[in-house]
């Protein structure tokens, strides 16, 4: 049993706004639901699927009520920025087995303008809290691990920020259009070592969903057709300190998992989708994925490999987390929203891969020096 | 020296109590499970490596070096330090590097425990040794 081609994400929608001060949590979420339903040529009486983490005001009773849904499938797994392609599976999996047919993904806030859901803590608390790990700081050890075991440096972390801000000068949306130098983010305030300010991601209100569905019902509407070949979902954390390693994620795990089902490898890849909260996650994503070998991202990311027309792989080309959006502080959904722009051939004309068939959409959730989850989404056109 | 950082009051719980009773004597205790022979921390009843319930509580030398680290230069509270200290008995923690210039730090190098107050049982911190 597989999920490969039994799902398609026939609706996409994400909020133009990175700046809500007039709008609700759940209004925010309403609207991306309505964008992605009207994007399919659907209605919100057509959902019979909900899907909804953290970021979801109340969770899923709430939602679903306010949302006015009927679901007869729903799925609220939490694993932070990645929990949206965590969902793509799931909704994929439903559909295989006939629980829904029509599965709505939402991802929603204001970390700007409201108040953010408090991270929830586990058994660890008590010997961790003090400690006062932070997402800057978390991904600071893994950088600097990475730094002290395989040669990489700043100004390689740097190239990952100078090919985003080239893609995000096109989208009008971008929170941040400027194109950067090497020397610009090098020269940016060091906020936890060795991650400079321009290493980090934006912080931003606005949210984004998409519509899963059958085979069927997506040949019977009007997009072009892209379907999920290939998932993977997987979870790294210290597990009493043994043998502990900051170098690698949870992605060497998703990703294979994901490869092998899509019967696909990371070569095959036109374009990229990896979760940018900070340039060392993806210059690790890239190594555990199989872009590269482990140690070689720092190599692989840097004279613009990277840039959409340039380099041999063009990631992120809405100019992601780090210019662009960062939803809730959660990247997830906006990585599969642009790969599938990619493959639709709906992308910015000056980013747009030509035939771009095969994209790869990955994100991570949690701390990645900490304990962390990462799922791997292989997306098709057809 | 600015005025001494406030540290959150552990909670405890019935599975970790031990822990705390032993860290007011000023002994740093990690748990080693007597089947496969690994240590572990924080502490577990049952061991995360072998799923045995045979778990002991034995007393850390408190030296261990540095694995990684970050300064994280502003916050509410200030400046600090995260680290992963890896122990002398095998797991690596993670903690705060104290007394130190945040500057001069080496992945590798080593170091040692120190105590720091809270309104309850004090906390594990290190400092290079």
């Amino acid at each position: 049993m597989s999920i490969k081609g039994k799902a398609y994400i026939a609706g996409i929608y994400e909020h133009p706004t990175r700046h809500a001060p007039d709008k609700s949590i759940a209004q925010l979420h309403a609207e991306v639901a309505k964008g992605a339903l009207e994007d399919a040529g659907l209605t919100h009486k057509d959902v019979d699927g909900y899907f909804c983490a953290g970021d979801a005001q109340g969770g899923l009773w709430p939602m679903v009520d306010y949302l006015g849904l009927k679901p007869r499938h729903v799925d609220s797994t939490e694993t932070g920025g990645c929990s949206y392609i965590i969902h793509l599976g799931h909704a994929a999996q439903a559909i295989a087995a006939g629980k829904c047919s029509i599965a709505l993904v939402t991802l929603a806030g204001k970390p700007r303008t409201g108040v953010m859901p408090p991270r929830l803590q586990g058994a660890e608390a008590d010997f961790e809290t003090a400690y006062g790990a932070t997402t800057h700081n978390a991904y600071g050890m893994c950088a600097m691990r990475h730094m002290h075991d395989y040669g990489t440096t700043s100004e390689q972390l740097a190239w990952i920020k100078v090919a985003a801000s080239h893609h995000a000068q096109y989208n009008p949306h971008a929170m941040l259009k400027d194109v950067v130098t090497v020397e610009d983010v090098l020269n940016s305030p060091m906020i936890s070592d060795p991650l400079h300010r321009m290493d980090c991601c934006v912080v931003s209100d606005g949210g984004g969903a998409m519509i899963v569905t059958t085979p069927e019902i997506a040949k019977s509407l009007k997009k072009p057709l892209v379907r999920l070949i290939g998932h993977g979902e997987a979870m790294k954390g210290p597990r009493g300190g043994k043998d502990l390693d900051l170098t690698y994620s949870a992605g060497v795990w998703s990703g294979p998992r994901a490869f092998e089902e899509a019967g696909v490898t990371p070569q095959d890849m036109k374009y990229a989708s990896i979760y940018d909260s900070f340039t060392i996650t993806v210059l690790m994503q890239l190594e555990d994925l199989g872009f590269c070998k482990k140690g070689d991202g720092g190599k692989f990311v840097s004279d613009g490999n990277l840039i959409s027309g340039v380099g041999k792989l063009p990631f992120n080309t809405d100019g992601g987390g780090l210019c662009s959006n960062h939803p809730v502080n959660r990247g997830g959904m906006t990585k599969i929203l642009e790969a599938v722009r990619q493959l639709r051939g709906e992308a910015h004309p000056k980013v747009q891969v030509p035939n771009c068939d095969l994209a790869i959409a990955h994100g991570t959730g949690g701390l990645l020096g900490v304990r962390h989850a990462a799922s791997t989404a292989i997306l098709e056109r057809v | 020296m600015t005025e001494a950082k406030k540290y959150p009051t552990p909670v405890g719980n019935p599975e970790s109590q031990p822990f705390w009773d032993a860290a007011k004597d000023g002994k740093f205790m990690i748990k080693r499970c007597t089947t496969c022979g690994e240590a572990h921390f924080f502490p577990r009843a049952i061991c995360p490596f072998c799923f045995s319930d045979k778990t002991e509580w034995e007393q850390s030398s408190g030296e261990g070096e540095i694995y990684t680290y970050s300064h994280m230069r502003k916050s509410a509270t200030g400046p600090y330090v995260i680290a992963y200290v890896t122990l002398k008995e095998g797991p690596s923690v993670q903690t705060n590097i104290v007394d130190c210039d945040p500057g001069s730090l080496k992945i590798g190098q080593k170091v040692k425990l120190v105590w720091k107050p809270t309104d309850g049982a004090p906390l594990p911190f290190f400092t290079p040794a």
